[in-house]
């Protein structure tokens, strides 16, 4: 173990038994997932954008009423601010070096990303369900 | 053994504006700024649902910001870096699944992705324009 060839630790690492926290590769892997999701369901919003464009409020209404519509919403919405999410924490990441700077900037991300994102799926379950 | 440390002039390795343009390049590039304007644009379209939820009145003052001319200027960038954050993002797909890798591949997809989405944008807006009955 310890002193074996393939050990890839520092010395450092390996005198105060720190590891890979196993969680390094979550947001690379979360990024690619979201934006798999993401690839079809942008259409479908594009497509919705078209299709409501110079529309009145009921006939806007209706349409995401439609529970096929509505779902589509959700899943796009829960796709979208995880990915933006990631994606501007690592512009943050790459850009603002300061710690402090850095921390305040990446707990702003996460509460616009979670703030509009909710914003969003209020809306959609309250024109899904609500009066 | 305590070093003497002095100033050395060390080389630095070359900055943006040394390297010869590439397509891939600029598509990095592109691809952050368009993710950061899709990432404000959020906010739009939150806006947009609430005002929809919220009755006919809030959608109308939606509407009339949406269809002025700086309303509709916004969409417009906002379709397009949609598409082009889009197409760049399947390129990034297509490298991981090690597909396209050599420079050459790796240029053609991306003066792909770049055109499609100009393109695509262009058919979005068109579609668009005609449902309103302008074109």
């Amino acid at each position: 173990m310890a002193g074996s060839g393939n050990d890839m630790r520092t010395p450092l690492a390996r005198v105060l038994h720190l590891g890979s926290a196993k969680s390094g590769t979550q947001d690379h892997i979360r990024q690619r997932l979201t934006a798999v999701a993401i690839a079809p369901l942008s259409i479908f919003f594009l497509v919705l954008l078209v299709a409501l464009t110079g529309a009145d409020y009921e006939t806007a209404r209706a349409w995401l009423g439609n529970p096929l519509v509505g779902i589509l919403a959700l899943c796009l919405v829960v796709a979208a601010i995880v990915h933006m999410r990631i994606g501007m924490q690592i512009v943050i990441e790459d850009y603002v070096i300061a710690p402090g700077a850095k921390h305040l900037s990446i707990i702003a991300n996460t509460f616009f990303s979670y703030g509009v994102g909710l914003a969003c799926l209020y809306a959609v379950l309250k024109l899904a369900f609500g009066s | 053994m305590a070093e003497q440390r002095q100033a050395v002039s060390r080389p630095l390795s070359p900055h943006l504006q040394i390297y010869r343009f590439t397509i891939t390049m600029a598509m990095s590039i592109i691809h952050r700024a368009t993710g950061m304007g899709l990432y404000a644009g959020t906010a739009l379209v939150a806006w947009w649902l609430i005002a929809l939820a919220a009755g006919p009145e809030a959608y109308a003052t939606f509407q009339m910001v949406a269809g002025s001319w700086i309303g509709q200027l916004v969409l417009f960038g906002f379709t397009w870096a949609l598409l082009h954050h889009l197409f760049g993002g399947l390129r990034y797909l297509l490298w991981d699944a090690i597909i396209a890798t050599s420079p050459r591949s790796a240029d053609i997809i991306s003066w792909g992705a770049t055109i499609a989405a100009l393109v695509l944008t262009v058919a979005v807006w068109f579609a668009a324009l005609s449902m309103r009955g302008v074109l």
